[in-house]
């Protein structure tokens, strides 16, 4: 197994490098810009690792059988919540120039953010920023940490405290994951506020996890490096919770909208109307093709849920998608009009060289296959349609 | 009880020729044990060529659709069209009732808008795309309005609802011949195969009584005269006037349309730019104490005020508190009293606090901010005062010459 990713290690290296080296000359270049930047890069990898330790939290939780051959990948990803605490440090230094409520003359003089400053003030974000990670690094090395141990011991209890763990992970994900939400991105605009904001983060969260593990699943089962046993069929049901995640995203954040809409309230609107002009209008509309009306007709036909090639194209695109939601909420806080130039390259590189190599270096350390775990052969034998061969 | 409703149906059954049947093959049957043995023998049916087969158990044995090479259901695509099918009704009907035939103006929204439309389309979609997949797919599939079955009502159907699995083969599958299906049952190990016999269509003529042309005349004439009752009932009879007493007005009612303007609005928003004149913002609303310390009374005392303040005060203020303000209207007596405004609280509190009560309103005294302008409360505020000092006049309150008199 090891051998087998030396490659991309290698490419993720060269990824890794250029990103750096484009981050730099983009903070030399346009600080403010490159924050706003490193903020996205942030809460991007927040929402796949996260989501990817949901991702594994529903598989106990729910006692699911045709995820537990997959598992293993989603582990992998989640384990760049590890790496949050150093991608934090740089975002504390950019504070200043990201969030408003950080300027003691805008406290002073602004009674809605002077209302706010025992809540939004840095000493109490950094706290709180640093209690999510924490709470999120306890439970990725207690689930995952298990996992690895039934490998090794093939002892029962550690697949029962898991589900235990995956139920706890629920309720403590959702609240960490709001308040995260709202602190590092709705808090850039600092009048505004929205009750389904931390749902929606959630929402694209899930959205970006499932579409990275069905593409690397799909990936490597076509190139064989899975377990020997995996059929395509067994994908039927990944799809279709890719399919039912997209579909949560459009529904919530059209809910948010229409009630948005209706209010029209100046104190709600102005979060949509920076997002209605000076070029944004183009990425709102297209947002609509993009995350929800193209994937909801790919993956709508049943064939297509379980068919490798179009799950592998649609993660990519939906990886890509979430991308633009998340460039959509942070970037606008920059006040500048729709901008995308060479600026942005260097961070997307980096977090694809970043996924590519944590995904490495787990790979290399642990079997890609929960063997121990009794779940896997009702997995393997999930059986839902005619058989399609992968050739 | 039972068995004597049980034999009546069957008798009326018989009269009515459901049970005859004719001599046309329809099928032959063969019951299995076990679900081994019914995946088995769907296998070997298969093997042996025949395509017009069909297996009946009684719950859904998983793997059967593999072993009995079914194609994928094209149920979804039938769901699919009805589905957007739903989508385009609800936004053309959401788009002709509010944007073309009955325009009402709602919170300033454009007439018609797809934002608010589409949790309608999406109920419709969802609304359609079951239930018109459902009734439709059920008449050409299931030929309704067929009411009955071949394989219904007989021995075989009985035991494969209950606790056998079957296996029917149909006579028009083209390698059909009775005898050769017979053997070919007997040698996979089927029980009690016997031969169905479709029904005696002409006998059984439900079909032709729906497709009658009498009774669809009969139809189409019943529901005219309901449709029109109904019409001629709510939409003209219901609005007859016997008398014209001013209910028909040639003015802009609030939301509703006017040819006037482009926009057929007739309500209209402010000229841009500009605010009306005697509104003013309040921006204490809701805080007593801001009130008090940041609004003072910005009118002149002169005449001309105390004359606007008495006759708002007569108007509004009089009907509780009194033409004196003493609390001594004709409401006195009933629970609470109205509070007389000369009492030492009153007359201690500041202008802004007067100001406050007269627009929030205070214990059961209702808000008077849509009756009264800025500048009216003043002037009320101007004449209580006036109120309060005459009915506690001192001496040195009376002009010189008048105290002269008085003395």
């Amino acid at each position: 197994m090891n051998d087998k990713f030396n490659k991309t290690g290698k490419i993720a290296l060269i990824l890794l490098a250029a990103g750096l080296l484009l981050m730099i000359l983009s903070f030399a270049a346009d600080s403010k810009r490159a924050f706003f930047n490193y903020l996205l890069m942030f809460v991007y990898i927040i929402s796949i690792g996260v989501g990817s330790l949901s991702i594994v939290a529903m598989d106990y939780m729910t006692d699911a059988i045709w995820s537990t051959p997959f598992r293993r990948i989603a582990e992998f990803f989640s384990a760049s919540i590890v790496l949050l605490p150093l991608l934090a440090v740089p975002l504390i230094f950019g504070m200043n120039s990201l969030y408003e409520w950080m300027h003691e003359d805008a406290v002073l003089n602004d009674p809605v953010i002077a209302h706010k400053s025992a809540y939004l003030n840095s000493t109490f974000f950094i706290i709180r920023l640093f209690l999510y990670i924490l709470i999120w690094m306890i439970f990725y090395f207690l689930i995952t940490g298990n996992s690895q141990k039934q490998d090794k011991t093939k002892e029962f209890k550690y697949f029962k405290k898991n589900i235990k763990l995956s139920m706890a992970f629920g309720p403590v994900l959702f609240f960490t994951l709001t308040f995260a939400a709202i602190d590092l991105m709705m808090s850039l605009l600092p009048h505004w506020y929205s009750t389904i904001y931390g749902v929606y983060y959630f929402a694209g969260s899930a959205v970006g996890a499932l579409a990275l593990w069905s593409f690397t699943s799909a990936l490597l089962t076509e190139k064989k490096l899975l377990h020997p046993d995996i059929k395509p069929n067994l994908f039927h049901s990944m799809g279709t919770l890719f399919f039912a995640m997209i579909v949560f995203w459009a529904y919530i954040a059209f809910s948010q909208y229409l009630l948005i809409w209706y209010g029209d309230i100046p104190e709600e609107t102005i979060w949509i109307h920076v997002r209605m002009q000076n070029g944004w209008q183009y990425l709102s509309a297209a947002s609509i093709f993009i995350q929800f009306l193209i994937p909801f007709l790919v993956l709508m036909p049943g064939a297509s849920k379980s068919n490798l090639k179009v799950l592998k194209y649609t993660g990519i695109f939906m990886l890509a998608a979430h991308y633009l939601d998340l460039y959509w909420l942070v970037m606008p806080g920059l006040k500048r009009g729709f901008i995308f130039g060479w600026n942005e390259t260097g961070f997307i590189l980096f977090m694809v060289g970043f996924f590519i190599m944590v995904f490495k270096y787990k790979a290399s350390k642990v079997s890609i296959t929960p063997i121990e775990d009794p779940k896997l052969e009702h997995g393997l034998a999930v059986k839902l349609y005619p058989d399609i061969s992968i050739d | 009880m039972f068995k004597k409703i049980k034999n009546k149906i069957s008798e009326v059954n018989r009269d009515m020729g459901i049970d005859s049947r004719s001599r046309e093959v329809y099928g032959v049957t063969a019951l299995f044990e076990t679900p081994d043995e019914i995946m088995y023998a769907a296998g070997e049916t298969v093997k042996a060529g025949y395509e017009k087969f069909d297996v009946n158990t009684p719950y859904p044995v998983h793997g059967m659709d593999d072993v009995m090479k079914l194609k994928r259901t094209k149920l979804g695509y039938a769901t699919f069209i009805f589905g957007s099918l739903g989508t385009i009704t609800a936004l053309v009907m959401i788009w002709f009732m509010s944007g073309f035939d009955y325009k009402n103006l709602i919170g300033g929204k454009p007439f018609f808008s797809v934002t608010p439309s589409i949790p309608i389309a999406f109920e419709l979609t969802v609304l359609l795309g079951a239930v018109f997949t459902i009734i439709f797919t059920l008449f050409i599939f299931n030929k309704l309005p067929k009411i009955n079955h071949p394989l219904m009502d007989t021995d075989y159907m009985k035991r494969v609802s209950s606790d056998k699995y079957g296996v029917v083969i149909l006579a028009e599958d083209k390698k059909f011949d009775v005898a050769k299906v017979k053997a070919f049952f007997e040698s996979i190990g089927g029980k009690d195969v016997t031969i169905v016999y479709e029904f005696q269509y002409d006998e059984l003529s439900a079909r032709k009584a729906i497709f009658n042309p009498k009774f669809i005349m009969l139809m189409i004439a019943a529901a005219i005269v309901t449709a029109g009752i109904t019409y001629v009932s709510l939409n003209v009879m219901l609005n007859y006037q016997p008398f014209n007493w001013m209910q028909r007005q040639f003015k802009v009612n609030a939301q509703t349309e006017n040819k006037f303007y482009s926009d057929s609005r007739g309500m209209r928003e402010p000229v841009s730019g500009t605010v009306s004149r005697n509104w003013k913002n309040y921006y204490t609303q809701g805080s007593p104490d801001s009130s008090l310390i940041q609004l003072s009374n910005p009118l002149p005392v002169n005449k001309q005020t105390l004359e606007l303040g008495k006759q708002k005060f007569e108007t509004f203020c009089s009907p509780c508190h009194g033409y004196y303000a003493r609390g001594d209207s004709r409401l006195n007596g009933q629970f609470p009293n109205p509070p007389t405004l000369l009492s030492d609280k009153v007359m201690n509190w500041k202008d802004g606090n007067i100001y406050f009560v007269i627009v929030n309103g205070q214990n059961i005294m209702p808000s008077y901010a849509k009756q009264t302008s800025d500048d009216e409360r003043w002037a009320i505020i101007h004449y209580i005062r006036a109120l309060q000092r005459a009915q506690n006049a001192k001496d040195t309150d009376f002009p010189a010459d008048t105290t002269a008199v008085k003395k």
